[in-house]
């Protein structure tokens, strides 16, 4: 029972890394970036949700939805401002660097704003844990939710890439963006799109993220951040499949490994893994064997 | 020959800050870092001539540094001491100074990082400081305190628990020492006789929960109960606690042991609480705040959690009062923890070793370390944090921790 319970956690844990490291991925499939501050943009989406939440007293659906429009608004403006101008630099360092900048601009900004206190978020999710098997098994409701809103997504990000114009011009320019612009596709436009779709999940990871460990700090984004991002490269860059697989299977690895080899090493076991992977198959899991990369 | 030339500049600057920094703290030579630029120019020579005319023209006041953490994961801390040092600071201006002389305090952030911390020690060394409040958390502590050994400069960090963060005889402490907190806590379960079988939660990558932890454990084993359960996290998955609380349910503790700050105590309940686990939880000092300092927090999750503390803002005695009264009405109405309650005391546990001692501002930093590493163990402080406080020549304080136990949202004496 403990195992399953495990498992459970390990793969809600899983579907918010994979829901972040899509943002990662699609950024990097277009336009071949790094976007650091992704983590940041979780950590924003979650200070908006609750001061709509707490301050004004909304539903929280009306919250869930403001912090996806402002979050996606953040990221069309993250892109056009300290992006666009460096994509076509010289050196692709230029534009790492600057995304590191607009992470630490993001986390000091909320610092300013909200303080360092870590608040408490309240969460989204409340219709009670289940109590399965007699009670042996406790699920909570938000690692049910998280899952299915994981699942969700994923279906209809993988419908949106396939059966829109939208998203075959994502395709296009993920292919090569000189033919696509040739092809009178909007190469700047798709590549805001990719920022706005992939924030606007960033904002749905925070809150889901916050609702099962609802510890808001300005830095509450870093780590989820690098870890999302470490399952992006574990399950390919570029793929969406892969950052789906390589979430949970990082989710799960963490948290199995902390309850059954040590709970000191379960960040230690997590990157081994991904070495271990990345020796066998440089690419990530699905690296090279998808051929749609967005 | 531009470069020989910018080489040299350099150079002399570099020395005319390490000198700057010499005679303002009166360091006897062990002021070393800069060292090797030192050697090269002889325009170094016309450079320290000058330094010691900035030193002198100051004499007139007490120079406080303080160091800690104001931004970052842990600006809580830092923050908090600050603003009570502030206060403190401000009631001794306005009561007429230390022996006479005002005092200028300058805090300095250091982002839990300990090189940063190194940085903001050597500026306030420049700067001129005389005495150290700092550093606020253990780790950046220990290093500080290396530096501060060396130029023999008078360290009193208000929460550095880390037993290193006081290794040299320049060095005391406010708060409890983490082996005190842990034997404490172990001795306090087994004589209350209130669990058979405990597990621990602790933070392996922080010096101050491990320290606690291995203390612990040591004096459990001469106590009428078992420890059967040590999981631990570490600073890069300290939000999710499933697998440690499923772990301390399924090894049928009725005591959970928490040695860390509340942030991740917060967590740790709602998810205990998200999985029906209900034991007993018991806490040391860095719990307290978990009534107040996690915004929204649902306190209720909180009810009947035990800790040790060496202070309590709801207590009823004029000090406290007026404290959290002043605390609050400078800080939006934020209620102090026991950081702001350490430094608090930390200023005034200063005042009185200056005024035992009989120092003035004019006297080097090294002379007024000497002369209170004497006045330290003489005087018996009464404070926030403790009555009749005292210390040994090794700098640990002597006070008693007080258990509590939160019961309808405030804290109630065991």
């Amino acid at each position: 029972m403990s195992f399953l319970s495990y498992l459970i956690n390990g793969i809600s844990l899983g579907s918010v890394y994979a829901i972040i490291a899509l943002g990662y991925t699609m950024v990097y499939g277009i336009a071949k970036m790094l976007n650091f501050a992704h983590g940041d943009v979780i950590m924003v989406g979650g200070y908006v949700a609750l001061t709509m939440m707490l301050n004004l007293n909304v539903n929280p659906f009306i919250a869930i939805l403001v912090a996806i429009v402002v979050c996606t608004v953040l990221g069309i403006c993250i892109e056009t401002i300290a992006y666009r101008p460096l994509l076509g630099a010289a050196s692709p360092l230029a534009v790492l660097i600057t995304a590191i900048g607009v992470s630490y601009f993001l986390q000091n900004a909320v610092l300013l704003i909200f303080g360092s206190n870590p608040k408490s978020f309240q969460s989204v999710v409340t219709f009670g844990n289940l109590n399965l098997a007699g009670g042996a098994l406790v699920v909570s409701d938000e690692a049910v939710v998280t899952i299915l809103t994981c699942v969700v997504i994923m279906v209809a990000l993988t419908l949106f890439i396939n059966k829109t114009k939208a998203g075959q011009a994502m395709q296009a320019v993920s292919e090569d963006k000189g033919a696509a612009r040739l092809m009178g596709i909007n190469v700047n436009g798709t590549i805001a799109l990719t920022f706005a779709i992939g924030s606007g999940l960033a904002a749905v990871a925070g809150i889901l993220l916050l609702s099962s460990y609802p510890s808001l700090t300005p830095y509450t984004g870093s780590m989820p951040g690098i870890k999302a991002f470490v399952a992006a490269v574990f399950g390919g860059i570029g793929s969406i499949p892969g950052a789906l697989i390589g979430g949970i299977l990082l989710g799960v690895i963490e948290i199995l490994g902390r309850a059954y080899i040590s709970s000191q090493l379960a960040d230690a076991i997590v990157f081994a893994v991904l070495i271990v992977v990345l020796l066998v198959k440089p690419t990530g899991l699905l690296g090279k064997t998808v051929q749609e990369k967005v | 020959m531009k470069k020989l030339l910018s080489l040299s500049l350099a150079a002399a600057l570099a020395v005319s800050a390490t000198a700057c920094g010499n005679s303002d703290t009166g360091s006897t030579g062990a002021d070393n870092t800069d060292a090797p630029a030192a050697e090269s120019g002889t325009e170094a020579e016309g450079t320290e001539a000058e330094a010691p005319a900035e030193g002198a023209a100051d004499g007139s006041v007490f120079k406080i540094g303080a160091i800690g953490p104001t931004t970052g994961a842990a600006s809580a801390y830092g923050t908090a001491v600050m603003n009570a040092a502030k206060i403190a600071v401000d009631e001794i201006n306005a009561a007429g100074g230390i022996n006479g002389y005002q005092v200028e305090f300058n805090p300095q952030d250091d982002e839990h990082d300990q090189e940063k911390s190194v940085n903001a020690y050597n500026t306030l060394k420049d700067w001129g400081m005389q005495l150290l409040l700092g550093t606020v958390t253990s780790a950046p502590c220990i290093a500080v305190e290396a530096e501060a050994q060396a130029d023999n400069m008078f360290l009193l960090t208000p929460s550095g628990s880390a037993v290193d963060c006081i290794s040299g005889d320049n060095a005391f402490r406010v708060c409890f020492a983490d082996p005190d907190q842990g034997t404490a806590s172990a001795q306090y379960i087994g004589e209350n006789g209130l669990a058979e079988k405990v597990a621990v939660i602790y933070d392996s990558s922080d010096v101050y929960s491990s320290g606690i932890y291995d203390t612990f454990v040591a004096e459990a084993a001469n106590q009428p109960f078992e420890v059967v359960a040590s999981e631990a996290f570490t600073a890069d998955s300290k939000t999710d606690f499933s697998v440690q609380l499923q772990k301390a349910k399924d090894s049928g503790a009725d005591l959970v042991f928490l040695p860390f700050y509340y942030n991740e105590a917060a967590l740790v309940f709602t998810q205990a609480a998200g999985m029906n686990f209900a034991p007993k939880w018991f806490g040391v000092d860095g719990m307290d705040g978990i009534l107040s300092g996690v915004e929204n927090f649902d306190t209720s999750l909180a009810e009947g959690v035990m800790l040790l503390t060496p202070f309590s803002s709801d207590a009823e005695d004029e000090l406290t009062k007026n404290f959290v009264a002043k605390y609050g009405e400078q800080n939006n109405g934020e209620t102090p923890n026991q950081f702001a309650a350490d430094a608090y005391d930390g200023v005034y546990i200063m005042k009185a070793a200056l005024e035992q001692a009989g120092c003035t501002p004019d006297m080097s930093a090294s002379d007024i370390c000497d002369a209170l590493k004497t006045a330290m163990t003489e005087i018996t402080v009464d404070g926030l944090t403790g009555s009749g406080m005292t210390w040994s020549a090794e700098g640990e304080p002597s006070k008693s921790p007080k258990a509590v136990v939160i019961d309808s949202g405030v804290y109630v004496g065991m």
